[in-house]
């Protein structure tokens, strides 16, 4: 990485210039204040810079090596699956005919597309062994709560109107309350036990008339699978809620059991994270959502459907639809990468994806339990959380060791979550990764352990290696900058 | 050799890596689900297809589609045809930066951080507004998030919008509102604007916001300046506008008329249309309201030896912090498209931003005179519009549509769809992808086919 400060775009401007190409206007013009009117037309510039492209394009080149990302190296960041992007999906994405159609278009225009969003849907479902899939919602979070208000609606419908409380467990990510709460619903907490799983003498507690839903994902955050899913689903039906899946962690069991069959009444799927849509710094998702047969008049509309003639098409007509959650259907070019890399798998496959996922969990953490803290001895799915209990008694801190992996290039693990392990790491490899790699990410996490017992400090003042040391995030927060101003 | 390309463990790895881990076989990592819910054979999906065979396959299925590059249209509503520039995808497709995750390791996030931070100074200086955040699903939700944020902080629950906000905007935004029990209160349109009277006799001292988008749906410039004295003249309402950027090129920013949230959808620069998303939204706000933005922020700040850089800021506003209590669920957003986008903007800058939205202004205008002169009907033709105006064709939309793709053009948007009222009345988008050739082409067909 470059070791110099990169001057903000605004700050390489320089009157005059431009990177755009815009052809000669070739119709007669009006004067503008005959069509907008004085008190409308824009005198003050916005700030934008005035830069030559090949300027332009430097500019990205130098932020470009002053970022990271799976082409670079490394990413075992827990519960975000940063596995390989294909670069066939990039392919196939950027297709005319996939890219330059517009969501208005006369249905028999745009049918390659809607057959296209209608097998993925197919596949999905199989997946997941629901019933019914949208593909609308834009990302995770987005599907959590799109599945939260289809089970409110399913409620209503009853009219069972007192169930205004989702449970979900003490590990759950933060999207799910914040999700619970978008929907108009109050979470509830229930406790896991000793072994990292929901507790179910708990979860009978807090199950009641007043539960709309339990979220639950399998594995759990902590990378356990949820032994007893199935009496969990009992306890949660048997007091009228339902069970939701929240599928972030989907890359682990693939082929080997599914939500549908596990009891779950309503599951999302992280579209950038298992199935290979690029994290883009932090997005676009998708995040479609399936449910069985009973929510299926719930789902957004429209929905993708195959007519009588074998021609695709919307269906509108859905007078219990919870309605629209984005505009037009979802973020297709993700879907479309979705599906080339479903189809560059298929079946066996994407079984294939899972065990491998869960192998390479398993390993690092046989690798590293020694020189750990293991908050769970049991197996672990495609992921697994480690404690750094015992090198904060050495003064160094989870924190300092994500740091100093900096240095040796690797992004470091998801660190403090879930928030029940104290300084937990929480570490997912991914299928995509060799087992060469693996062997010389945990020799150099031991190195840092090793590290923390004899020469603390070169932990504790890492990164060494970086082009920017750590950063004052309590001035970013006290005394906000959040954009350029012009000196 | 192996029947995945994605998949390095080979089975020599596996033995290694089973006997360290004391397990027999891949079965034994799974011996915790139990054999009731362990799913028996293999899934039945698709057939898997080699790479060649993958991209013989999918482009079979793009051709299918009739692609705006190779039919001239007209279409709009919301989302548009415009010049694209070539850095943009050259910049987007840097494996850097479209393979990473969101930012939180400052250090080795540098490029990404910094590039969200210049497209939020891009978008604040066009909207004109003090701070934006680094990016919404899209315009759609955008829109409801804003509401949900003037309800948040006034503790008011009644949402005041106009009919001629975006229709499936306004659909995203009740079903958002039903899920927080808040009350919808729609202004009727009036000669394609805001009926300015309707919108004063809704408002009290209940309403949370006031919703108009600016130019609208129906492409009209609504007189943001009567409309704020309206919103405002009630102390604690908000006033919210949905704009199209690219307009904002050329009108006077809702920040200079106090706006309090401006939102709306990246995608007229430097996004495709890409069948209605991935796009982009932009959240932009007043000073006061920095700390009640859903989503991710980046801000400024020094590192130990003094060096400027750029973190995730004021964090405990989302849901990995703050849980139930965040300002939204929001996590993933629009990243790369909001680079797409910054790249786009940094690309035309000060100058070219203006050229581009005159550029659409004149066609529009343009296009509107030549249909006159062939007879047809535009609606409130003499008020002020953008890109986008409206056409009476006296006949079933969809039947004008189906006869111009027979005549190899992409009809505009039938309003019928949405609005009772407007039956038989097209919505038409023209932009500076449209040479005055095809703009005529297109009105001689119209022409030809409504028989003017």
């Amino acid at each position: 990485m470059d070791n110099q400060n990169q001057p903000l775009i605004f700050e390489q401007s320089r009157q005059g210039r431009t990177a755009c190409s815009l052809p000669v206007l070739d119709v007669p013009e009006t004067p503008l204040v005959e069509m907008v009117g004085e008190d409308y037309i824009r005198e003050e510039e916005p700030n934008w810079p005035e830069v030559s492209e090949l300027e332009l394009v430097r500019h990205y080149m130098a932020l470009s090596r002053r970022n990271f990302g799976v082409d670079n190296g490394f990413y075992p960041l827990g519960s975000c699956t940063m596995k390989y992007n294909p670069k066939v999906n990039e392919v196939v994405a950027r297709l005319d005919g996939l890219t330059h159609i517009h969501p208005y278009q006369n249905e028999k225009s745009v049918q390659g597309a809607l057959e296209l969003l209608y097998r993925l849907q197919e596949n999905l479902q199989e997946i997941t062994g629901m019933d019914a899939v949208t593909l609308q919602p834009a990302a995770g979070a987005h599907g959590e709560w799109t599945g939260l208000m289809i089970i409110r609606a399913f409620h209503e419908a009853n009219g069972d109107t007192k169930r205004t409380k989702v449970i979900v467990p003490d590990t759950a990510h933060g999207t799910n309350p914040a999700s619970a709460a978008v929907a108009g619903f109050e979470p509830v907490t229930v406790k896991s036990d000793q072994n990292g799983l929901v507790d179910l003498e708990d979860l009978k507690r807090v199950a009641d008339e007043t539960t709309a839903a339990l979220m639950l994902t399998n594995p759990n955050t902590l990378g356990l699978f949820e032994t007893h899913i199935q009496e969990i689903a009992e306890i949660v039906h048997a007091a009228g809620g339902k069970v939701y899946y929240d599928g972030a962690n989907m890359n682990a069991i693939m082929g080997v059991t599914r939500p549908g069959d596990m009891g779950y009444d309503v599951v999302h799927l992280n579209l950038h994270k298992t199935f290979t849509g690029p994290h883009g710094g932090g997005g676009p998702g998708s995040g479609p959502v399936g449910v069985k047969t009973e929510l299926e008049p719930f789902l957004p509309k429209p929905l993708i459907v195959k007519k009588e003639d074998g021609m695709f098409g919307f269906d509108n007509d859905r007078p219990q639809s919870i309605g629209r959650v984005k505009a037009f259907y979802g973020n297709f070019g993700i879907n479309v990468r979705a599906y080339a890399y479903i189809r560059t798998m298929g079946g066996k496959g994407l079984f294939q994806v899972s065990k491998d996922a869960v192998l390479n969990a398993n390993y690092l953490l046989k690798r590293l339990s020694d020189h750990f803290d293991t908050p769970f001895k049991q197996l672990c799915k495609h992921e697994f959380v480690l404690s750094g209990s015992r090198q904060k008694n050495l003064g160094v801190r989870t924190l300092d060791m994500a740091k100093r992996l900096l240095d040796f290039g690797y992004y470091p693990p998801t660190i403090y979550f879930p928030l029940l392990v104290d300084e937990a790491l929480m570490i997912e490899p991914t299928e995509t990764e060799s087992k060469e790699t693996l062997d010389a990410f945990a020799d150099h996490l031991i190195e840092i352990t090793k590290e923390a017992e004899h020469t603390p400090e070169r932990v504790q003042e890492a990164p060494h290696q970086t082009m920017i040391g750590r950063l004052d995030e309590t001035q970013a927060a006290r005394h906000p900058v959040l954009r350029y101003v012009r000196q | 050799m192996s029947e995945f390309r994605y998949l390095p463990v080979t089975e020599e790895d596996r033995r290694e890596m089973l006997d360290v881990i004391g397990a027999q076989s891949d079965e034994d990592l799974f011996s915790d689900v139990p054999d009731k819910i362990r799913f028996k054979g293999e899934l039945k999906l698709e057939p898997k297809l080699s790479e060649p065979e993958l991209i013989r396959f999918l482009t079979g299925l793009a051709k299918k589609n009739v692609s705006t590059s190779d039919y001239p249209s007209f279409l709009g509503a919301g989302i548009y045809d415009h010049y694209i520039p070539s850095v943009v995808d050259s910049v987007i497709s840097r494996g850097e930066f479209y393979t990473a995750y969101t930012p939180y390791q400052a250090e080795v996030s540098q490029g990404e951080l910094q590039a969200i931070f210049e497209f939020q100074s891009l978008i604040c200086e066009l909207t004109g507004m003090e701070a934006a955040n680094s990016s919404m699903y899209d315009g759609s939700t955008s829109l409801a998030e804003a509401a949900l944020l003037s309800s948040n902080v006034t503790r008011n629950q009644k949402i005041i919008v106009s009919e001629a906000v975006h229709p499936e905007y306004r659909q995203v935004l009740a079903t958002y509102a039903h899920g927080r029990r808040l009350k919808i209160v729609t202004v009727p349109e009036k000669g394609g604007r805001t009926d300015l009277q309707a919108l004063e006799a809704a408002i009290d001292d209940q309403a949370a916001c006031v919703i108009v988008q600016y130019p609208n749906f129906f492409g009209q410039i609504e007189p943001l300046k009567e409309i704020e004295t309206i919103a405002h003249g009630k102390k604690k309402v908000k006033l919210i506008v949905a704009s199209n950027p690219l307009s904002l090129g050329l009108l006077i920013p809702p920040g200079a008329f106090n706006a309090d949230i401006v939102v709306g959808d990246c995608q007229p620069l430097g996004i495709s249309e890409s069948f209605g998303g991935p796009h982009c939204g932009y959240f932009a706000v007043s000073k006061k309201l920095i700390r009640k933005v859903p989503g991710r922020l980046v801000g400024e700040t020094v590192d130990d030896q003094g060096q400027r850089g750029y973190v995730l800021t004021l964090q405990a506003r989302e849901q990995h912090i703050r849980r139930e209590k965040a300002t939204s669920n929001i996590c993933s957003n629009q990243a790369l498209n909001a680079l797409a986008s910054s790249v786009a903007m940094n690309a035309f800058g000060k100058k070219g931003i203006r050229e581009l939205a005159e550029q659409n202004i004149q066609k529009a205008h343009y296009a509107v005179r030549q249909i006159k002169a062939e007879g047809i009907a535009v609606s409130n033709d003499h008020s002020s519009y953008f890109n986008e105006f409206v056409i009476d064709c006296g006949k079933p939309v969809s039947e004008v549509n189906h006869a111009l793709l027979e005549k190899g053009i992409i009809g505009g948007y039938d309003l019928g769809e949405s609005y009772g009222q407007h039956k038989n009345k097209m919505l038409v988008a023209v932009t500076e992808m449209r040479s005055k050739g095809e703009i005529d082409q297109f009105v001689e067909s119209l022409g030809g086919i409504i028989g003017g």
